[in-house]
């Protein structure tokens, strides 16, 4: 009997289901060796049919997107019961990713940012999504919308996550070949290189032993040289502090890392991280020119936790599970 | 130290005491707090020292890790510009210090809590006006925690 393998979305943006078709004719290759039991963006199966499915009978869950909703949460326990193997695929749910960034802000304006304040919103009335509607003597339900995003791991047990936003369709088809062949590595483990992404960029010569950048640089700011280290150039480039596995997908379209595979096994936060392997780098030793350089990085939290700000140290603790 | 968090915040000011984690150089800024000890110069009780060989040793992890375990503020104590043992760890501290702290900021550390200090072994009487001043401003502003703790306490009920 072919292993049974399910795909679900949470908070996500679809980038990485789309990395699942990127396996283009490998995913003929995928299907023939495995039973794809739940994949809703694709496959007409229902959560009650997950539901009847006996604990433990799938193989392996692949989880995309962060958990900001009740259902989002449900979804991820009865995963969870359902399967040997829960991998955490991308960014947003082995770190909480660009959803995770709307932690800066509270519950309440977000909301009020998306359903009342936007230019292209058209709510007169202001309403906002209720959990329980009566409509007609029917009671309508929605998911509730969770003060903060959460990473899949601060919800449920995870085994093994792939980084990427989105993740590439090889390390995808390298995770379902160790998965048929049983040769998954230590449980907890990354499924990607673990070293910095410098190391596999095709541009690492052109990077120099000591850089002084005198000035930080944004992509539109810039004519960007195709053939040069980016970092050298000014651009902030989070290769340094950034896992490796992607193939230099950005520095190839010659657009700087913004760190989306996340951190190395050897760091603990990846945003304190990189923000200290580039400030480190501000070519001056001078306070007031020092503060100036480093104006060019206007949003920190932006820039450094773009990918992992839910699971940052601070705010100090992590979201409960809620029950 | 026992949590003082009251659940309406405010009236706990008084009998509240700061914890400050303070990052010292070995070859000046904690030679600095061992002279203001053998001088008997008396300074707040709240700093927990850790001594570490350069300010350039501090990682940033080292400073939100601080704040996550339950710091209230955090010093770094290095030497002056131009006295580092290490030529340049000290530069490196302020470079990785200006951005660590308009990041902190976003986050909701507010600017009193994280301080970089340039204190040589002979300033013992500095050290102590540095950590008493810092004290009293980490002390007006209260517990980082407090925060924290109602952000939490609205995330286990907000359905
Ligand atoms: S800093 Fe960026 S462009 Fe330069 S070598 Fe590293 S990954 Fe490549
Ligand atoms: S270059 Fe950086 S941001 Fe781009 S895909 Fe690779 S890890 Fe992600
Ligand atoms: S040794 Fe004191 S700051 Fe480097």
């Amino acid at each position: 009997m072919k292993p049974k393998v399910a795909f679900y979305w949470c908070a996500s943006c679809g980038g990485c289901e789309e990395a699942v078709v990127d396996l283009a004719e490998k995913v003929l290759d995928v299907v023939a060796a495995v039973d794809i039991v739940f994949w809703p963006v694709a496959l007409d199966f229902k959560r009650k049919d997950v539901e009847a499915m006996p604990d433990g009978s799938i193989a392996a869950a692949f989880i995309n997107g962060a958990i900001r909703t009740s259902e989002q949460e449900e979804m991820a326990h009865l995963l969870r019961r359902k399967a040997q193997v829960v991998i955490a695929f991308g960014a947003c749910a082995q770190t909480g990713g660009i959803p995770g960034l709307a932690n800066l802000y509270d519950r309440e304006s977000v909301l009020a940012a998306v359903y009342r304040e936007s230019p292209s919103t058209a709510n007169a009335e202001g309403v906002l999504p209720q959990p329980h509607y009566p409509v007609n003597g029917e009671a309508l339900e929605l998911p509730v919308f969770h003060e903060r995003v959460r990473a899949l791991n601060q919800v449920i047990p995870v085994d093994y996550s792939i980084p990427g936003c989105p993740p590439t369709p090889k390390l995808l088809a390298d995770a379902v070949a160790a998965l048929l062949t049983g040769r998954l590595p230590e449980r907890g483990a990354v499924l990607a290189p673990d070293k910095a992404l410098c190391e596999e960029c095709p541009r690492r010569d052109s990077k120099p032993e000591k850089l002084a950048i005198q000035q930080f640089k944004r992509p539109h700011e810039t004519l960007i040289e195709t053939d040069k280290c980016l970092l050298a150039q000014g651009l902030l480039c989070l290769g340094p502090a950034t896992r490796a596995g992607c193939e230099a997908r950005c520095i190839q379209g010659n657009m700087p890392c913004t760190g989306c595979f996340g951190a190395t096994s050897r760091v603990r936060d990846f945003g304190a991280k990189a923000l200290s392997a580039i400030a480190s780098l501000t070519g001056s030793n001078d306070e007031a020119e020092i503060v100036q350089i480093l104006e060019n990085i206007p949003d920190p939290v932006g820039s450094f936790y773009r990918y992992s700000l839910p699971v940052a140290p601070l705010p100090a603790k992590r979201a409960p599970a809620a029950e | 130290m026992p949590e003082t968090t009251a659940p309406n915040g405010q009236s706990q000011a008084a009998d509240f005491e700061p914890k400050i984690v303070a990052f010292f150089c070995n070859w000046c800024t904690y030679l600095a707090a061992d002279l203001a000890g053998t001088s008997r110069l008396r300074y707040a009780p709240n700093v927990r020292v850790v001594r570490v060989m350069c300010s350039g040793r501090v990682d940033p992890q080292f400073v939100l890790e601080a704040f996550a375990q339950g710091a209230d503020g955090v010093l770094i104590g290095g030497c002056h510009p131009g006295d580092c043992h290490y030529q340049e760890g000290n530069y490196k501290a302020l470079r990785r210090y200006h951005l660590l702290r308009r990041m902190l900021e976003q986050m909701g550390v507010e600017p009193e809590r994280f301080r970089l200090e340039w204190i040589s072994a002979s300033e013992g009487e500095r050290l102590r006006a540095v950590v008493n001043d810092m004290v009293e401003k980490v002390r007006a502003l209260g517990p980082l925690r407090k925060n924290a703790a109602a952000q939490l306490l609205e995330e286990a009920t907000v359905r």
